[in-house]
């Protein structure tokens, strides 16, 4: 009887701990998810498309202006693909009070994932971060 | 038959194993009339990328072409400063946040400078712009290790930025001081003029505006008329013309890099 009874203790005790761990397990995972969520999914500012599908892009945009960067300074061929030029042109984005952010600033398009991946750029050391002035006026 | 098809076919061949004596002839036959096709397919696709996009900057740089510049010295304003600015504004160099603050004047970068030249005998003095001089046979081009130091088909000299490591050879191989080294952190370049830290920099024939056929910025400003832009291989250009009229010379002829910029009235 007595040893009944302690069983059915242990067994709610144990429930009650297992239902508890659970909770807080799911709330971590949501709170990470959401962080990196929020850090990857930077939205286009610009512009109906990128040059590529969002998936391709996310892996392989390093390949398209490595290769394309070769084409226009070295062949002098201008319409490219891979134009970093264009990368911030369509990414970068303005602050609240219509100030334009560096593409490369804290949660922006690029230092998004790049921060949350841990890959440093070297891009901005010499590449302008902001758009082009010609096209500053036309951008939302 | 396609290519398609006859590839399908040769595949089944070889997957079913019947190749024997009498399929050989077959065999070489659908392999000349692949290779005829593979042929046939690189000219439609390069066909097909030409008449897609009708811009002139899609086949690059054109070797026909020289690009170089004539600079009339008697028609040079003394004290006239316009080509620098025009310069500095239009590529972003020695003002506002590219300025350089930091660096010392002599290391500041310097994509053109005034220099005015003295006669011993008789004291007559000239002044005029010096910038890269976009040599035939750039010295700065073979001494680079990296190769980043580099000339296009159609002559402009330019260094790549990407590969340069900042050795600065270059810099020392250049009879005419053209070339300059970054040595501070910049921010907020222009977007067609990158430029760096560790890197080496120098005109670049506003290589993006003749891109557009333009003129270069310091040619365009030049209110005494005194700069000439075009294309000296191009024998009914002004600029050959020109040559062919007036006595020009090249600075440091004797060293026989052959600069595209020459110079008259000297």
């Amino acid at each position: 009887m007595l040893i009944d009874r302690l069983k059915v203790r242990i067994a709610i005790v144990s429930v009650v701990l297992g239902a508890l761990f659970a909770t807080s397990f799911m709330a971590q995972s949501q709170s990470d998810a959401e962080n990196s969520s929020s850090a990857l999914n930077k939205q286009v500012t610009t512009g109906e498309s990128c040059v590529k599908d969002t998936s391709w892009m996310r892996r392989n945009h390093m390949e398209l202006l490595k290769h394309d960067r070769d084409r226009t300074l070295r062949q002098g061929i201008r319409p490219v693909d891979g134009s970093i030029k264009e990368c911030v042109n369509c990414h970068a984005t303005k602050d609240d009070h219509g100030q334009q952010l560096s593409i490369n600033a804290e949660g922006e398009f690029c230092a998004g994932c790049h921060s949350f991946a841990s890959v440093s750029i070297d891009c901005f050391d010499c590449h302008s971060t902001k758009p082009e002035e010609s096209v500053v006026g036309t951008r939302r | 038959m396609s290519q398609k098809n006859m590839n399908n076919s040769e595949d089944k061949l070889v997957d079913a194993g019947v190749l024997s004596c009498q399929n050989k002839s077959r065999r070489n036959f659908l392999g000349k009339a692949a290779g005829a096709s593979v042929i046939i397919a690189p000219g439609v696709t390069l066909i097909g990328i030409s008449s897609a996009q009708s811009n002139t900057d899609v086949d690059g740089a054109d070797s026909s072409k020289r690009w170089g510049m004539l600079i009339d010295t008697n028609q040079c304003a003394e004290g006239c400063n316009d080509c620098v600015s025009a310069c500095q504004q239009e590529n972003g160099w020695g003002e506002g946040s590219t300025d350089e603050s930091h660096s010392n004047p002599e290391q500041q970068a310097q994509w053109i400078r005034t220099v005015t030249v003295r006669d011993k005998d008789t004291g007559h003095t000239n002044q005029l712009p010096m910038m890269c001089q976009h040599c035939a046979e750039p010295p700065c081009v073979d001494v680079c290790p990296t190769g980043a130091s580099m000339q296009r088909a159609d002559g402009i000299v330019l260094v790549d930025k990407h590969i340069c490591i900042g050795c600065r050879y270059c810099m020392m191989a250049c009879p005419y001081k053209a070339r300059s080294f970054v040595h501070e952190s910049l921010h907020d370049q222009k977007a067609y003029a990158p430029r760096g830290k560790g890197t080496v920099e120098a005109c670049t024939l506003c290589v993006h505006r003749v891109d557009k056929g333009e003129q270069p910025a310091c040619v365009e400003s030049c209110s005494s008329g005194a700069m000439l832009f075009g294309d000296i291989n191009d024998t009914n250009s002004e600029i050959s013309k020109k040559l062919k009229e007036v006595g020009s010379t090249q600075i440091r002829a004797d060293l026989g890099a052959n600069p595209s910029v020459r110079y008259s009235g000297l």
